[in-house]
């Protein structure tokens, strides 16, 4: 059974709750909820997440339930 | 590694054997697991997740057939016609080692054009048999399996790898058919005692593929056809052993 090439996987999700230390629980369009903490970059510039946004998280293909925020849309 | 390794390929020899027309992918399925239990052994595929696919993977056994790539995922509707190329990927863990191989084989009579795609995808995993040995840099290898594949007019999957094997089914190293900046910077140099799974797949038309609404079946871009082989093949003092071959 193949690999995937790419180390990470870009997908949408919905944020459902907001958790201490800038950690969200997001659920993925599959249906599948991971933790997600927000990635440095947004951080810096101050794009604050909140419960209901459509996000785009970041995950490795070696841990299905964390991933990365990445995009607020 | 050795055993499990004859397990995968008394199995796909089998699922050669009843694979014909009319029979469903969900057919080899079921022959697949009664094999793989009756060996002792523990099915690979079934249960594997992946973050695009609502659920994990139902199969024991790919079944990918013309233009799907890989992850074909077996089902009473897919029923096998004359002229059909089917893939079967198939792989186990026995006394806690794997193995994972993969066939392209004929349904009835096929066209010239897909006997061809098979037999270079079958040269192309050949040219990587021949050429492993301790010290050999893959890139160099899998150079020569690019070259030859596209020198015949086919193109080779891109987003796809193949991997090292050992007590999991996925390893590193990843083990890519083509040569990118990525693997010229950092290459693998093969030493004694590496185990790899070689995956070539070659498509007919473009190398682009799409993966389906499921989250698992990958098919090509443009809809042609599609072929891959593989083996789990081990490094061995002064060249390689097939662990996967019956």
């Amino acid at each position: 059974m193949v690999m995937t090439k790419k180390d990470s996987i870009r997908l949408q999700a919905k944020v459902i709750e907001a958790l201490p230390n800038a950690m969200f629980r997001v659920e993925l369009e599959n249906g599948h909820k991971v933790l997600a903490h927000v990635s440095g970059k947004m951080r810096m510039n101050f794009i604050r997440i909140l419960p209901g946004d459509l996000v785009t998280v970041e995950m490795s293909p070696y841990d299905l339930n964390r991933g990365r925020i990445v995009l607020r849309h | 590694m050795h055993r499990a390794g004859a397990v995968v390929a008394d199995v796909l020899s089998k699922l050669q054997t009843i694979a014909a027309p009319g029979v469903t992918t969900a057919d080899l399925d079921e022959e697949a697991m009664r094999m793989t239990l009756a060996a002792g052994a523990e099915a690979l595929f079934k249960g594997v997740l992946s973050p695009q696919a609502k659920i994990p993977f139902p199969g024991v056994v790919c079944a990918s057939v013309n233009e799907q790539v890989v992850h074909g995922v077996p089902s009473r509707e897919a029923v096998l016609r004359a002229g059909d190329i089917l893939s079967i990927d198939f792989g186990v863990r026995l006394d806690g080692y794997c193995g994972d191989a993969a066939v392209t084989i004929p349904i009835g009579e096929i066209s010239a054009e897909r006997r061809r795609l098979m037999e270079v995808t079958r040269e192309v995993l050949d040219i990587a048999i021949a050429r492993m040995k301790p010290g050999a840099r893959w890139s160099q290898i899998a150079g020569v399996m690019q070259r030859h594949a596209e020198s015949a007019g086919f193109s080779v999957v891109r987003d796809f790898v193949g991997h090292g094997i050992g007590t999991k089914m996925h390893e590193d190293p990843k083990v890519p058919n083509f040569v990118s900046d990525e693997l010229l910077a950092e290459d693998i140099v093969l030493t004694e005692g590496m185990i790899l799974a070689v995956e070539p797949m070659i498509n007919a038309g473009t190398g682009g593929v799409r993966t389906l609404a499921n989250g698992w079946t990958v098919v090509t871009r443009d809809g042609k056809s599609s072929a891959h082989f593989e083996h789990t093949i081990a490094v061995v003092r002064g060249g390689n052993e097939v662990l996967t071959r019956s």
